[in-house]
């Protein structure tokens, strides 16, 4: 613990926290985690984002929550212990949208529920929340929470603007005027394979650009 | 890490486990009155939206005073049910008793227009859970007025369309009725007829929802058959 307090609340080492997962170290391109969800909420670009809020808050508490009983959670009921407070932030995170921001609730439907199968939230306890102070754990959550939203948020866009020619509900295409030259929308970015491909080609991107993420023969 | 005894493991699951369950219920309990208010707002909201009157979370309620003149509940040969309240119906639990057994809600309005427009409650099967809604009818009892519909899981961008103004709006002026027969209003995969009376487009990506939503129409309305030829004006 005393490390913790000679160290500044936001250090670079802290930044590190938050910066690599939105870049080199990306939980959804380079852990290749969160796949599943990366698919099912990148339809639109509303619900991708506030799926993003959601998982970050979740994300974070959870790390921080774990750091906190690390040194008192068994180690063979760990994953179990990690469930538990997974499941209950994500039904009290739901449960206070249903009641404060009914709307998005909606709109999210069964996503929230879904945020407990997230496996960056699991993969992070594990990896990280299990052996670093609350602090800094808390931060690699908001880190890998907003590099999993960022992913979201950049797949969405591509999949509404080009799946149902709108930004954000906004039909631009339709103002445009795109439709009345032959333009039609490519059906084929709303169904979840789409989703897929987009996801490989961010990969391919960052790869080619980057050469530390590439693999040595 | 450590080794933790296995009469370590067992108080420390049971003491985390009772604790996560109290706060909890706790939220849940502290957290239910919002919720519930929420639930009437918005069931209100969508009575309102059927008769295309547009309301907010705030004036909702007094909308709904202003708007809905008249409610009751019928059974299957159109006669009026007496002690039961229109607006605490669940459809769920109704289309599990015999037919003959169920409670139907009618709603009346007057909007601004002065028509008089009924409105019938639905509910039905999506792909993931449950879909409901609201039809509202001109006084011939077969052309619609204005739907409203609405999901509890449908996958965002593909089945939960169904509650987009783009979606409801088709069926606005559609006839439930054709040379005096039922014939519902039909969901159609790949685009209706131009022009048609009883077909609507369906959603890609959203066929199921689609189709349970067509079935939901069907099934909804056909209930109130003897009720809409008795009061068809």
């Amino acid at each position: 613990m005393e490390n913790v307090e000679k160290e500044p609340l936001f250090s670079a080492k802290y930044k590190k926290l938050i910066t690599n997962p939105l870049g080199l170290d990306n939980p959804i391109t380079v852990q290749v985690l969160g796949i599943c969800s990366a698919l099912a909420v990148t339809v639109k670009m509303k619900p991708a984002i506030v799926m993003a809020i959601s998982v970050t808050v979740v994300v974070a508490l959870s790390n921080m929550i774990i750091a906190f009983m690390r040194k008192a959670i068994p180690g063979r009921i760990r994953i179990i212990v990690q469930l538990v407070v997974i499941a209950a932030l994500v039904i009290i995170v739901d449960q206070f949208l249903k009641a404060f921001a009914f709307d998005v609730s909606k709109q999210l439907s069964v996503f929230v529920g879904l945020i407990i199968t997230n496996c960056i939230i699991m993969g992070r306890l594990e990896a990280f929340a299990m052996s670093n102070d609350p602090w800094p754990s808390f931060l690699d959550g908001i880190g890998n929470g907003a590099g999993y939203g960022l992913i979201l948020i950049i797949v969405s866009f591509f999949r509404e603007f080009l799946g149902s020619g709108s930004i954000m509900g906004y039909p631009v295409m339709e103002k445009l005027g795109l439709y009345n030259f032959g333009y039609e929308d490519n059906g084929f970015m709303i169904l979840p394979p789409m989703a897929l491909i987009t996801v490989g080609l961010i990969i391919w991107v960052q790869r080619s650009r980057n050469k530390s993420l590439q693999e040595t023969k | 890490m450590k080794d933790f005894s296995n009469k370590y493991i067992m108080t420390f699951s049971v003491v985390m486990v009772v604790s996560v369950a109290i706060l909890l219920s706790l939220t849940a309990l502290l957290l239910q009155p919002r919720q519930a208010k929420n639930v009437e707002v918005e069931k209100k909201m969508n009575i309102l939206s059927s008769i295309n009157v547009i309301s907010t979370k705030t004036d909702a309620v007094e909308m709904y005073d202003k708007y809905i003149r008249e409610s009751y509940v019928i059974n299957t040969d159109g006669k009026h049910v007496e002690g039961v309240d229109p607006f605490t119906v669940s459809l769920r639990a109704e289309q599990k008793k015999p037919l003959e057994e169920q409670y139907l809600p009618v709603f009346i309005a007057v909007p601004d227009s002065g028509d008089t427009l009924h409105i019938f409650p639905l509910e039905g099967k999506g792909l993931w859970g449950p879909i409901w809604g609201y039809v509202s009818l001109k006084s011939d009892m077969s052309t619609i007025a204005g739907v409203t519909f609405d999901h509890k899981g449908e996958t965002p961008g593909l089945g939960a369309e169904i509650n987009t103004t783009e979606f409801e709006s088709q069926f606005v002026d559609k006839a439930l009725f054709r040379n005096g027969s039922f014939v519902s209003v039909m969901v159609v995969k790949g685009g209706s007829q131009p022009g048609s009376m009883s077909e609507v487009d369906g959603i890609s990506g959203g066929t199921i929802t689609s189709k349970g939503l067509e079935a939901m129409v069907y099934d909804g309305i056909i209930k109130y058959e003897k009720y809409l030829s008795q009061n068809r004006k």
